[in-house]
């Protein structure tokens, strides 16, 4: 059991958190051909925007049914309606998601009437996802898992599971906003590898990967899972769920489709891993590859490698709830100790952890955690990395968002590979730090040899 | 902020747009728009302000994925980079506490960082539900003995850059000529070097450019009283009343700042540039004659020469390089001219170039650089661009970083001319970063690589 600070303070200086439509709009751009649509003034379209493109450093489709004053005082709803218009005749997108923002929940815009009102005036338009998502509530996890309930809601039918009928066994993921697009790639080859078909709801691994496509730039994601994909989720053997946010999209699922779910923080490190493959050995009835037995060995060398520069070093993150879990999991296992953590919000799976104590804050908070408790080694984003800065300690970027180094995305954390890398990072970037070496001695008395 | 006083806003007499057939700005168009609100408007022109504390007063989306994201630099404090929020929750709303989070955040701040004043930034949802900053911070004034000024533009009241006129009419309004500036220590400069005060409006620092400049401007002993607002302090622009000269950088953000200032001051004031060697020297020789100041022009020529003579030296092995290569510009307001001439410098063709915030003055200036004819691309979505970039074999597209990915996307250089890059362009120095980050796109040995197929996809199999 953790113990959860709730936050006291009436401002957030350097906010960990970043709004629930910011992370509804990052679901969406793993959906095959798909654009999100933020009901709010356009300035929540154009951050959101922003924020993405440098993390990902790739074009993010992202609009706005940008209310003004006159749609905020009279009602939003002809701005739903055009906006959908002209996205759905312009682009043809496979997908849209409506995605509500603080200004319009306070208003109290009926989304999904009005996309029932759309649906009668084009009957043969594209799915239209409705998603409420208030930003004075949750965090960008929670807007993530918001969206992919949403998708269920609006795609999967009452039915008891199906067999599939093509191709080998499916399985479906629900990879939480915590995984990284080359995280959903290491999970889905690691589901293929006990000969099973995985289909990723959202999966970013197709989209946000940063490919060159063949073709002109479209203002549509590049890829992802289809809607007719969600709409088959019942021909499924299991769901593989990973984060905790997702509790209400997976129970949701469940319930739709009657298909068994298994329920992950992260599959990070190696108890987290050994217990994914032990579920994927259970559904696949195959014993574990070859190829990942002899992860297996590698990751457990790594720790022994790694171990003298680990165990008892002290660590300070920040993030979302889940991010936090992911990390704790392999943090724990390899000794190491996390005396300060923030967290963007609480719930019962960040109080049911085995985190000391946990502040629900900021990076202020992160800040006088750090310099109170002393920490050798920061996780966290680019903001993050700036606190490590000023206070002259290493740093190892993870998280939303980083803009000032590339090639996070591909960057996969997960399951035994996933982990060694990340030993070997957390040494590496510790000791290109280390300054803990003894002081030379001089001698009081002079040079003791006779010349 | 009431309907009328938005219109008012946005009927600004020293906009050349405002003698068209449409006044102001247009109505935005559900699912087919692209930029900030008011908001984001109002925290471009007032964040660089680096010693005052910005609180975002609003729920998270609005500073929770936007702070700290502006390559605004400073030489000091930097609070503008804290991404300070009341971070409102859904407990605050329904309850009404909201303007209570808000007075104790502002007492927060003033306590644990002593900034010399605090903006406070309306949003969306508390101007929605009605919280009444300027009282809030009316209270916090007295109470904290630090100005507390209100900055009332919500999202949803328009654009960005009605939010530029914003923030420019808060400051005209609440902090200009509310402190006299320090005397000028004796000995700086030669006696017989007359040091006059002057004012930039609209220049931002970005990646630290204007310190490519300033040291020009000070070795001619201009004071510059204030930048609105890169690397700005608050006690400068109290002190902006005093300008004998003002240089307006950005035309469109901040036109009725210089307006204002001329009407209630009298300060004259000029339009101009920073990029390109051409605009660099007319904006010197533009203060001296203003300043109508003989020895100043004098001295003004000396360094010109001094400096093009330098400059030209380092471009010309460079400039060979460059020469002949045709680009695609689109960005907006004033760098759709000034950025011309900056690239005219070197040698290069600017083929087309975009026009979608400029004013009919920075079209007349485009026809004097790039002839009767010049293509300008008025609305450049990414299928415009990469279309027009085609017909017109341009080497390079140039633009601001939301269009990078159609430009890479199409296998074309790219250079980001906007606020996020990294690169400092402005003044003769800056000229030869330019030079070398164009340089640096178009001879990548990658464009090679990634325009033709996979080796399996044509010719011969070798197996």
């Amino acid at each position: 059991m953790a113990i959860l600070y709730q936050r006291k303070k009436a401002l957030a200086v350097r906010p960990v958190k970043s709004s629930q439509p910011v992370g509804a709009a990052l679901a969406f751009q793993g959906m095959d051909r798909a654009i999100p649509l933020l009901h709010g003034s356009q300035g929540c379209t154009a951050f959101a925007k922003v924020f993405f493109v440098r993390h990902f450093r790739e074009p993010i489709p992202l609009q706005t049914t940008a209310m003004d004053q006159v749609s905020t005082v009279m009602g939003g709803d002809d701005n739903i309606l055009e906006a959908l218009k002209t996205i759905s005749s312009g682009s043809r997108p496979g997908m849209i998601g409506l995605i509500t923002t603080g200004l319009t929940e306070i208003q109290g815009s009926d989304i999904r009437r009005v996309v029932k009102t759309f649906r009668e005036q084009a009957p043969t338009a594209t799915d239209v996802v409705p998603v409420a998502c208030p930003d004075f509530t949750g965090c960008l996890e929670t807007g993530y898992a918001r969206a992919v309930e949403a998708m269920i809601d609006t795609l999967v039918a009452e039915s008891g599971p199906r067999e599939s009928t093509d191709g080998p066994p499916r399985v479906t993921l629900l990879p939480g906003a915590h995984l990284t697009p080359g995280d959903v790639e290491a999970l889905k080859e690691m589901v293929a590898a006990f000969g099973l078909q995985p289909v990723a709801v959202p999966d970013l691994s197709l989209s946000l990967d940063g490919h060159l496509e063949p073709g002109p730039l479209t203002p549509l994601s590049p890829g992802g899972t289809p809607a007719a994909a969600v709409r088959d989720l019942a021909t499924a053997r299991a769901t593989l769920v990973f984060g905790d946010a997702l509790g209400p999209a997976a129970d949701l699922l469940r319930r739709r489709t009657g298909v068994a779910d298994y329920r992950f923080p992260a599959a990070m490190g190696l108890k987290a891993t050994d217990r994914l493959l032990t579920v994927l050995g259970d559904i696949s009835g195959q014993p574990v590859p070859e190829s990942l037995r002899r992860d297996r060995q590698r990751l457990l060398d790594a720790m022994l490698d790694t171990h003298f520069f680990l165990t008892h070093k002290r660590v300070g993150l920040a993030g979302d709830p889940d991010f936090l879990l992911g990390w704790r999991a392999l943090l724990g296992e390899m000794g190491l100790e996390t005396p300060a953590v923030v967290a963007s919000m609480g719930g019962e799976a960040l109080l049911g952890s085995d985190f000391g104590a946990i502040q629900i804050g900021d990076l202020e908070d992160l800040e006088d955690l750090a310099v109170r408790h002393g920490v050798d080694l920061l996780l966290g984003n680019s903001h993050v990395a700036e606190l490590a800065e000023r206070l002259d300690r290493p740093v190892l970027r993870c998280g939303y968002p980083v803009h000032d180094r590339l090639g996070m995305p591909l960057r996969s954390w997960v399951g035994y590979r996933g982990g060694w890398l990340v030993l070997f990072d957390l040494v590496n970037t510790l000791t290109a730090h280390d300054r803990q070496r003894v002081a030379p001695y001089r001698s009081v008395f002079p040079l003791a040899a006779a010349v | 902020m009431k309907t009328a006083e938005i219109a008012a806003l946005l009927d600004e007499p020293a906009c050349a747009h405002n003698r068209g057939p449409k006044s102001g700005c247009a109505r935005l168009k559900p699912g087919a728009t692209a930029g900030g609100c008011s908001f984001d408007g109002a925290q471009i022109v007032l964040f660089p302000i680096a010693d005052a504390a910005h609180i975002v007063h609003g729920p998270i989306a609005c500073a929770g994925s936007s702070w700290n994201g502006r390559g605004a630099l400073s030489s000091g404090p930097d609070f503008h980079r804290l991404g300070m929020t009341t971070d409102l929750t859904e407990q605050d709303i329904i309850m009404g506490r909201g303007e209570k989070r808000l007075l104790f955040g502002i007492k927060q701040a003033v306590e644990r960082y002593r900034p010399a004043a605090v903006f406070v930034y309306q949003t969306c949802v508390p101007a929605a539900t009605g919280d009444d900053l300027a009282t809030v911070c009316r209270t916090a004034a007295e109470a904290w003995g630090t100005p507390v000024i209100p900055v009332d533009a919500a999202g949803f009241y328009g654009t960005k850059n009605l939010g530029n006129r914003i923030a420019g009419e808060t400051l005209v309004r609440h902090v200009v000529g509310t402190r006299e500036p320090a005397s000028v220590p004796p000995g700086l400069f030669p006696p017989e070097v007359r040091v006059h005060d002057v004012a930039l409006i609209g220049e931002f620092n970005i990646a630290g450019e204007f310190w490519h400049v300033q040291p020009l401007l000070e070795e001619l002993g201009l004071r510059i009283l204030c930048t609105l607002s890169g690397d700005a302090r608050f006690a400068q622009v109290q002190t902006l009343h005093r300008s004998r000269a003002t240089m307006l950088v950005c035309s469109k953000a901040l036109i009725n700042v210089t307006r204002l200032l001329q009407e209630r001051y009298g300060t004259p004031w000029f339009e101009g540039s920073f990029y390109g060697i051409r605009d660099t020297s007319a904006a010197l020789r533009e203060f001296a004659r203003l300043l109508d100041d003989f020895d100043l022009a004098a001295r003004t020529e000396a360094l010109i020469a001094r400096e093009e003579a330098a400059i030209r030296q380092t471009l010309a092995p460079l400039a060979a390089r460059l020469a002949g290569k045709r680009v695609l510009l689109y960005t907006g307001g004033v760098k759709s001219w000034s950025v011309v001439s900056a690239l005219q410098d070197l040698g290069m063709e600017v083929v087309a170039t975009g026009t979608r915030k400029s004013t009919e003055g920075d079209k007349a200036r485009i026809r004097e650089l790039m002839g009767r004819d010049a293509i300008m691309i008025d609305e450049g979505n990414p299928k415009v661009l990469a279309g027009l970039a085609e017909a017109q074999r341009a080497d390079l597209i140039m633009a601001g970083g939301r269009n990078m990915f159609t430009a890479l996307k199409s296998r074309l250089p790219f250079l980001d001319i906007n606020q996020e890059r990294e690169a400092a362009y402005a003044g003769y120095r800056g000229m030869e970063v330019l030079a070398r980050q164009l340089l640096a796109t178009l001879e990548s040995p990658v464009w090679a690589a990634v325009r033709q197929p996979a080796p399996w996809e044509t010719g011969p199999n070798e197996g």
